[in-house]
Order: C-alpha cells, then structure tokens, then sequence
C-alpha cells in the first residue's frame, strides 16, 4: 500500500493505554478499537461492544465514547514509547472491541507498526471470516485469541454467537501465526469447572503450537460502565473467582499438557 | 563460572537484635561534644583558629564517653544512647535553646533531652553568644538577602545553622596507609615549607593542625581497643568473649597503620564515618562506592580463606544498622525540610571504573543484600546504571525496590558523566563519581561540593510579578509594573525572569556570607586529612583547599511553575477567557476555597499561629495580624465573586499539564527550567568555583509549600508543591511511561547538583520475573532518554492509610521522601499526606 494511504486510513477507536504489562510481550501501548461481534455477559468493556459512538456517564460526567483516529495519529502516540519497546521487547496490541471488526483500519495500523520495528500483538474473538485474518498475519507477531468454551450452545447463550467458526480458525491459526497464545477468561457459572477448562485445555493442546494459556479470572471492574451506559448488569452479584479456585482450575489445565498462567 | 556470586546470603540473628536495640527508644540530645568543645574554647582563646579546632577535636576525641553496645562487631557510637546526638554549638545554638521545651512533642523528628542536659547546655551556651558561624554569617549578609528569606523566598537554613557536610572522604586512603601514612604526608608537606613564604603562616598552622587530628583519632581507636578488651576480661560468654578480642584487635593498630583483613578495614571504614559526623554537624557524609574501595580486603580474604561470605555479609550488615545510629537535632523548621532523621549518608554500588569499564563486583550485591537485611532508612542506598550494567544486578536491585523500602535510587552514568564534564572534572574522575546526600553528584576525595546550598521556591517569584515584588507590604522583589497591564505573555513571562534573577542574586549573597563564615569560624583540619589538595594548599576545603568546588542550591515548583506559566500563556493571553486582574483577584482570594464568618476567622487565625509556634516559628503580633487579614480575605468572598473563582479554578485545571507527554507542555517546561538553572551558572563562590543548579526539594517542598499562595496551576495556598522535577501530584494521568517521557524532556545536564524524579508503583506492577522485568524496562528505558535519576515508593495506598491510623503496627515501615527514605510513621502528618498523594502507577 501507498504510504500516505496507509498513514492516513482511518478507524474508530475508544481508547489507547499505554504501560500495559498483561498484554503481550514487554511494555505495550494498547489501542482499544470499537465493535465487537459478540455480547459476553462479562465483558468489562461494554462501552466496547457497539460500533455506534455512544455516550457513558462515567464519575457523575457525561463521556463521548469513540472517535475517529487516523493511523497516522495512532502511531504519533505509539511511538512515543518506543524506548520502552525496545527496552522490553514490546510493542503494541489491537484490542476491543474485536480489532478484525475493522480490518482494513487493523490491516494498516499493524503494518504500519511493522514499518517502524514493533512487535504487534492483537487481542481477538477470531469470530470472523478467515480470510479476513489471512490479511493481517504478515504483520502480525503474537496472537491473543480467547477460547470461552468448548461447548457451542452454551458460548451461544453467553456470548450470542456460537463458538464453530471459532474453534475452526483458532486451528488454522495455530499453523499460521507466528505465535498464539489462547486466553480463556474464567467466569463463574460459565465455564469455571475443572472439566470446562481441562476441554479448553486439551482443545488447546491438541492445536499443538500453543506454547502457553493463559487464565484471566473474571473481574467486576466494569460494573460501573454497565450502570453508565444504562444497562443491566448480567452478571449480578457473581463474585470473582478466589486464588485457590483459580489454582485449582490451573492444575486442571495442567492436566491436558499445557502450560498454564494465571493473568496475562 | 557465573560472573559473580550474586545468590543470597542468610541474615546473621545478630542483626535484628541490633536494629531492636536502636529503635527501642525515642532518641535523645546530649551534652558530652558540646561541654568539651567548650572547654577547649575557652583554654584557645587568642590562637588561630584552625588549631583552636584541631585542639578542640583532641580534647573532645581524648574524654567524650565512649560505648560498645551489645552484640556489635563494629564499634565506634557517638553517643551513649542508640541513635541520639550531640550537638554543635560552634555552628548555630539560639534555636534549640528556643525549642528546649518543644523539641520532644514536635511532630517531625523529637528528640528526649533531659532537665539536667538543658541545664548543661544553657551554660555552655553562654559562651557561644557572637561567636558561631550564622551570626558571622548574617552580619556578611547584605539586609535584601536576609529580607528575602525572611519572605520564604529561599532557605539558606542548612549550612546557615549547620556544618557543611556533603563530602565522600578517601577512604581507600585510610585504609590502605593509616593516618601514619597520612601524617607522614602532613610532615613532608611542612618540610617543604621555608620559613620565608609568603604564606608559611597559615600553612605550617594548617599542617600542624592536621597531624593533631590524625592523632587524635588514632588515640580515640585506641580507647575502643582498651574498652574491649576491658569487657572482654568480664565476658563470660565464650563467644562474645571472642569477639570482643578480635574488635580490641581491630581497633588497637588498623587505623593507625592500615587494614589488612576485611573486618579491619570494615572497623576504620566506620572510624572515619562517625569521627566526620564527630568534628562537623555537616550531614550528608557519604561512604560513596564502598564496593570499589573495600573489594580488595573481601577479595584477599575470601582467596586466602580466612573469612567466609556469610561472615562478610554479616559485617556489612553491622555497618548497615550502625549508620542508623547516627543521628542529628535540627530546628523544626529544618527538620520538616529534612524529615526522618535522615542523615543522608550515601552509599553507591555499581557503574564503571574510571578506565569506562564495568565495575559491578561481588561486593555491589552484597551491597543490596546488606540493605534487603537491615531494611532501615540508612544508608541512603543507590545504584549506578549505564549501558553495561550487568541485567542481574538490576533485577537484583529490582527486587530491593519491590520490598517498598524506597530504596535503591537509580542513577544514569550515561548523564552524570558528561555532565560533570562539562562541569570542569577530567574524565577519570567524572567516571568515578558517586552521590552525596540525595542525588549530588561530585567525584570523592576532591570536591568541596557545597551541595545543598539553599532551596530555591520558583513559585514565590510569580507571586511577587503579581504584586509588583512586594510581599505583606514589603518591597521584597524588583519593580517590574502593574501586572494587569502587561499586554503580551512575553512581557509577563520577562517580569517573571526579572524576579527570577534577583531573587537569585540574593541567593548568592546569603550563600556566599555562610561560605564565608564557615571558613572563617569553622574550618575543619581532621576533614582535611582526607579530602586532595588540602595538604598540598595548605588549605581547608571550607577555604577552597579541594580541586573541585561547587554551590549547589536547589531549585523547586518547576512542574507547578511550568503549568501556571503555560496556564497564563493560554488562558489570559490566547484564549483571553480570563483577564489578568481576576487572575490575581482569583489567586489572592484561593480560588474562592474557603468562606467563614468572623468568629471562624479568628479561630482559624488562632490555630494557625499555634501551630506555626509548633513548629519552632516565631510568631509576632505583626503576624498573627497579617494571618488575620490573609484569613479575611479568603473568607470574606461574595457568592458571585466565588462562584466565579471556582470557574477560573476550573478552567485552570483543565489545561494541559507537564507529565503527560504533551510535547508543548513538556517543551515550555524544559524552558522554565531555564529561569532558574542558567542564570545561577554565571556565580561564583568564594572558593572560585561556579554556582550549579539542583532540582530537587528534600521534603522542603511540604513546608514551603505551607508558605506558597495559590498558583495559577489550580494549587491552593498553603498545599505542598511539586517535588523535584515530578509532575504535580496527581496531574500526570497518562502512565508512568508518559510521566517519565515528559521528565526526560528536562535538560537534566545542566542540573549538575541532581534531579530528583520520583515514582510511586502499586506493589501488583511489579509482581512476578515479568513484573520486575518491565519495571527494569522503564528504568533503562528513561535512562535512554537522558534521564538522571529515578525512585521509587512501592507500597498501596491502603497500607499507607493504614500506617497513618495505626501507627503502631507499622514502625517499620519504610518509604522513599525525597532523595532518601524514612520511617513512614515518624514523618509529620502533612508529609505523609504528600506521599500518599503522590501519583501512583499501575501496570494495566
């Protein structure tokens, strides 16, 4: 692609962190992009899900969330934390929202991350057209893909997508990028049986390339953002998972030959 | 072979038993150094004055008290009781006589003194009326200097009522040759002199004086071999017994003649340290890089096998406690600004050898472990850090950090090099700098550095554009016209710099009449022995006898400087959303911030003149009158009036702010700097050497701020400042890598007395390897970027609430304040509350 094409080839975002540590590799600067396919019960980032620019009351204030950015802009930002990427071999991460939503704006933010030298990780559902992720795996370094379930009518009921085409691409993936790791978010009353995680774990086994899962405890951080958006919060008063309980599932994945982190 | 023996080493009992007994109780004044001192004094009258001192430091050395506490195997105590002081009536005394009263209930740093120690001290200060070095010092001071600090413009306070201090002797020296060697120096230097020289005076004077210490201390080593070998003969433990032998040992021919094991030269490391603190209340006296100078002893030792590591470890371990028990009585005021009887004694590991090579050892890691062991404030620990660095040491240090000790402090070679180059030092000494005090550069053994010369506050010069440099009445400033009248920023922003010079210039003066002073009163021969060229000039460092001789006063308020500055820029002159006239209206009435009714005033008025006579200020009618109608003025605010300050408030702190990465806030910023560090550059000392900024506040930057009106940042009157070069507590919101980016963009060279960057981390940023090697990450990476130097509080929030409510179950805990750590809870309340407010980072 042309460079002023790709600089300037737009997308809509809600936020970008920077010092993130938990995701990917080394120091990491994320870019939070808008829209996701799927409906997770959980999700902390409901303010994420829909592709609209919405607004969310946040500390008694009325907040715009998303906004248009240009990946020429993105980049300004990233880059200024490049000494840190190179100290920690980091770099950045697209995540959501779900980046493969807007693919011609990921397809160009990666690679122009690959342009000035940094490593690129996304943060995905993989619930899309894989053809659609052959796209960005040139420019792609570590692939964050969660696995939910193993079980198709339950990831329907929680999620509001079925997990099929998931699975599906979470296998070619797993030929194909250079490094994938899965994530499975642990969520009370969803999938937090040993038995649910050993089927993760073995699902993810069986994959053969995937060095490392990862656990990510269910956490009630964005229960504020639900009331702020006016919306119901699904999970209740579900608590988080205890230390112990989040062992336990651990050695559970263990138990299918995976190694096994608690957090990112 | 791995490249060092870096795995850890289990801590000896002894160690705990040892911090027990210092912390057991509140530490006390007392008389023995200032009775003595006097003595001599009065037998001296008439004879120069630097043998008066010498005699004096022999007197003193041959009959003060002498103590070896249970279980040490380093001796040496200044006092009779753990971690108390004595005190040096030859510098300032009228304060504490002052303070008698209020000393032990005051809330930064009491001290016990008991009613027959005040009875002694009352006496002896009677001779010291007209005789001490800041009475001399006013009198040299032109009437603007002492009209500007009397307006909290600056503080000269350190040296103006304290030795000078701020030195890294030669150790390596006294442990290599002994004051024999030394004073075999001494006599050969004299017999050069002929009696025909112009200056045969002084010199000879100087040189005798110099020999009479080294004597002097070898004698006082002596008594310790005496005194154990004393308790030795009634030990009826075995082992203590031992002990006890081999300190008699250590102590009868080490410092005399040099060391040749390593215990040995760990005992006369210690000598030297205390007897400085002995001769001089000076503070900041700092062992520099121990792991260079006592590597040889470890080494021949642990290669001939007559000690083992652990022992070693144990040793420096010893030191360690015992440098917490040292300790200083400053006036309250001081002491807020020098919270947590912190003596500043700075101990650097790690950097490179004067040829550019590495120079991390064994030793560098025993460093760390010793201060992973004794977890106390002391020694104000550091690191030295370039591109060789070895990682592990690093994630060693990372993990000291992790302990929320605050301590170590990282400091850039890659920076501090070159900057003490262009400072005038040859590259074999730059590369061989270590830290004084806080974060002083200065290469060891030939800087007479004056390090903390005074803090500088930049808000108050702002304040005084305002007011057309008058404050409380008082043509304080220059006259640099209406405020309201200055039509474009650049005009502001030149009275601003106006100010600025002047009130530097006065800096100067009042640092050039103590420098004076200091030489003059209270030159120091045992000092001498051991800083080059002092011998060979004949001269004390204090009359300009080291290579390298430096002012440096601290700068502070630079974020809260940068941010009004740039708040002003947009606002009133841009924008034009608010004229300059309710800027100054909104200022003077604190954004509106409080409204009472006239009993409210009073009472406020009452309670704030109690607790400045708290603290040791003196509070006249004249005062209490002015805090009257401060107070009035803040309350008697109309709702409308009011409601429009809080607007202008509002849209204050809506501006961009330094320590987000905003390359124009951050460029504006650096500028700012400028106002301060370049001006002061074009000074020179009485020594002949140059004037050099530090940016970096102690903890001064809480008092002082209680002395600050509201800025146009949005700070409000009488709330802390900004400490070092950090953003304001609370406006960097954008990570701690944005923060650090907006730091680097500082020009940190030309601040060749230190910056001082502090960070505060949650203890989940750096759990696990990946969480220390991030952490490791970001310190390289700001180094990277031309950073100096870097700290760190990692501890929560909630433990620090905690530690406030209940103090009692956190006596132990320690914290970064400035450039050194503290004991949490013996910190004031509004210092605690600084901290906690700090911003804190968290890895996302």
């Amino acid at each position: 692609m042309d460079i002023n094409a790709l600089y300037s080839t737009k997308g809509r975002i809600f936020d970008v962190q920077k010092f993130s540590v938990h995701d990917g590799p080394g120091i990491r600067t994320i870019i939070f992009l808008k829209g996701c396919l799927l409906r997770c019960r959980w999700c902390c980032n409901p303010e994420s899900q829909k592709y609209e620019v919405q607004t969310m009351i946040r500390n008694g204030k009325q907040e715009t969330i998303g906004y248009e950015a240009t990946v020429g802009e993105l980049m300004e930002i990233a880059l200024k934390d490049m000494p840190y990427y190179r100290r920690s071999g980091g770099g950045v991460t697209l995540s959501g929202g779900e980046c493969l939503c807007q693919p011609d704006f990921t397809e160009a933010l990666l690679h122009a991350c690959k342009e000035n030298g940094l490593n690129t990780a996304i943060e995905t559902t993989a619930a899309t057209d894989y053809s659609v992720i052959q796209r960005i795996l040139p420019y792609l370094d570590v692939c964050l893909m969660d696995i939910k379930h193993t079980n198709s009518s339950k990831h329907l009921e929680f999620t509001n997508q079925p997990n099929e085409r998931i699975l599906e691409n979470a296998k070619r993936l797993a030929n194909d990028c250079k490094e994938l790791i899965i994530r499975v978010p642990t969520i009370p009353t969803f999938n937090d049986t040993e038995q649910e995680i050993y089927d993760i774990a073995k699902f993810t086994k069986s994959l053969g390339t995937v060095k490392e899962m990862h656990l990510l405890p269910y956490h009630r951080l964005g229960y504020d953002k639900y009331i702020g958006l006016g919306r119901e919060y699904l999970m209740g008063d579900v608590p988080s998972p205890s230390k112990e309980k989040m062992e336990q599932l651990k050695k559970a994945a263990e138990s299918a030959g995976m190694t096994v982190l608690i957090g990112g | 072979m791995a490249r060092f023996d870096s795995s850890h080493i289990k801590k000896s009992e002894r160690i705990e038993k040892l911090k027990d007994a210092l912390y057991e109780k509140l530490p006390q004044i007392e008389a023995d150094r200032a009775v003595l001192l006097t003595q001599s004094y009065m037998e001296t009258e008439g004879e120069p004055i630097i043998t008066r001192r010498a005699k004096a430091f022999k007197h003193i050395l041959e009959n003060i008290p002498i103590t070896i506490r249970d279980n040490e195997l380093i001796v040496g105590s200044a006092t009779k009781q753990p971690r108390s002081c004595q005190v040096f009536p030859e510098f300032s005394f009228d304060w504490l006589e002052a303070e008698f009263d209020t000393v032990e209930t005051r809330s930064a740093d009491p001290f016990y003194i008991s009613d027959e120690t005040k009875k002694t001290l009352h006496e002896v200060y009677k001779y010291w009326k007209g005789k001490t070095t800041s009475e001399l010092a006013y009198s040299y001071m032109a009437p603007e200097a002492r009209l500007a600090i009397d307006h909290n413009i600056f503080t000269p306070g350190n040296y103006f009522y304290n030795g000078v201090g701020h030195v890294t002797v030669d150790y390596a020296k006294v442990l290599a040759v002994g004051y024999k060697g030394i004073i075999e120096e001494v006599r050969a230097a004299r017999a050069g002199l002929n009696f025909g020289d112009g200056d045969y005076v002084t010199r000879s004077a100087f040189l005798d004086a110099v020999e009479m210490s080294c004597e002097a201390a070898i004698t006082y080593s002596k008594r310790y071999a005496v005194l154990a070998l004393e308790m030795a003969d009634k030990e009826r433990d075995i082992e203590r017994k031992r002990e006890l032998l081999n300190i008699a040992n250590n102590c009868v021919g080490a410092l005399e003649n040099g060391s040749k094991t390593f215990w040995e030269a760990c005992q006369s490391f210690w000598f030297v340290q205390m007897l400085l603190q002995t001769e001089s209340s000076g503070h900041s006296i700092s062992p520099g890089r121990f792991d260079q100078y006592m590597y040889p002893y470890y080494k021949a030792d642990i290669d001939a096998g007559n000690i083992t590591r652990e022992f070693a470890q144990e040793l420096m371990d010893c030191i360690w406690v015992k440098l917490n028990d040292l300790n200083k009585v400053r006036d309250a005021a001081s002491a807020e600004g020098f919270a947590g009887y912190s003596l500043f004694q700075n101990l650097i590991a790690g950097g490179q050898d004067i040829h550019g090579e590495d120079a991390t050892n064994d030793l560098s890691f025993m460093c760390i472990e010793a201060t992973l062991h004794v977890l106390l404030p002391q020694p104000s620990f550091s690191v030295r850090v370039w591109n060789k660095t070895p990682h592990e040491f690093l994630v060693r240090a990372a993990e000291l950090t992790r302990t929320g000790v605050g301590l170590p402090a990282y400091y850039n070679d890659e920076v501090i090099i070159p900057s003490l180059l262009s400072r005038g030092l040859t590259m074999e000494d730059a590369r061989d700098y270590n830290i004084i005090g806080c974060v002083e550069p200065q290469k060891s053994c030939k800087t007479w550095g004056w390090h903390d010369a005074a803090f500088f506050n930049m808000c108050r010069p702002l304040e005084l554009v305002f007011s057309d440099g008058v404050d409380n009445g008082v043509q304080v400033g220059v006259k640099t016209g209406d405020v309201t009248k200055m039509k474009t920023f650049d005009e502001f922003y030149d009275a601003y710099k106006a100010q600025m010079n002047y009130g530097i210039s006065l800096l100067v003066n009042a640092d050039n009449a103590i420098d004076v002073a200091h030489a003059e009163r209270c030159p120091l021969p045992y000092l001498s022995s051991m800083v080059y060229d002092c011998i060979g000039t004949g001269k004390t460092p204090e009359q300009g006898g080291a290579v390298y001789n430096f002012t440096g006063p601290q700068g502070f308020g630079i974020a809260n400087m940068a941010d009004s500055l740039y708040a002003i820029k947009k606002l009133v002159y841009e924008e034009k959303k608010i004229t300059m006239q309710e800027l100054k209206d909104a200022l003077a009435a604190n954004f509106g911030k409080s409204s009472l009714d006239e009993e409210q005033i009073k009472a406020v008025t009452e309670q704030t003149a109690i607790e400045l006579a708290k603290q040791g200020v003196k509070v006249t009618a004249y005062d209490v009158q002015k805090i009257y109608e401060q107070v009035k003025q803040t309350a008697s605010v109309s709702p409308m009036k009011k409601k429009r300050y809080e607007e202008i408030h509002e849209m204050l702190e809506a501006v961009d702010k330094f320590g987000n990465d905003i390359p124009e806030v951050d460029a504006f910023a650096r500028d700012v700097a400028y106002t301060y560090t370049r001006p002061l550059e074009t000074f020179k000392n009485p020594r002949g050497g140059i004037f050099h900024a530090g940016l970096y506040p102690v903890s001064a930057n809480v008092p002082l701020g209680a002395q600050t009106g509201a800025t146009p940042d949005g700070r409000y009157a009488a709330t802390p400042v900004a400490d070092g070069v950090s953003p304001s507590a609370g406006r960097d919101t954008n990570g701690p890598t944005s923060s650090a980016n907006s730091v680097a963009k500082l020009d940190h060279s030309i601040a060749s007395n230190g910056t001082l960057f502090n960070m505060k981390f949650h203890p989940s940023a750096l759990e696990g390897r990946s969480g220390i090697e991030s952490f490791v990450a970001l310190i390289r990476a700001y180094f990277d970027q031309k950073g100096s130097h870097m700290q760190f509080n990692v501890v929560s929030r909630e433990t620090l609430r905690d530690a406030q409510a209940h103090p009692e179950k956190y006596k132990s805990l320690v914290v970064r304040v400035a450039g050194y750590s503290a004991l949490f809870t013996t910190l004031s309340k509004s210092l605690q509350d600084d901290i906690i407010n700090r911003t804190e980072q968290g890895g996302f």
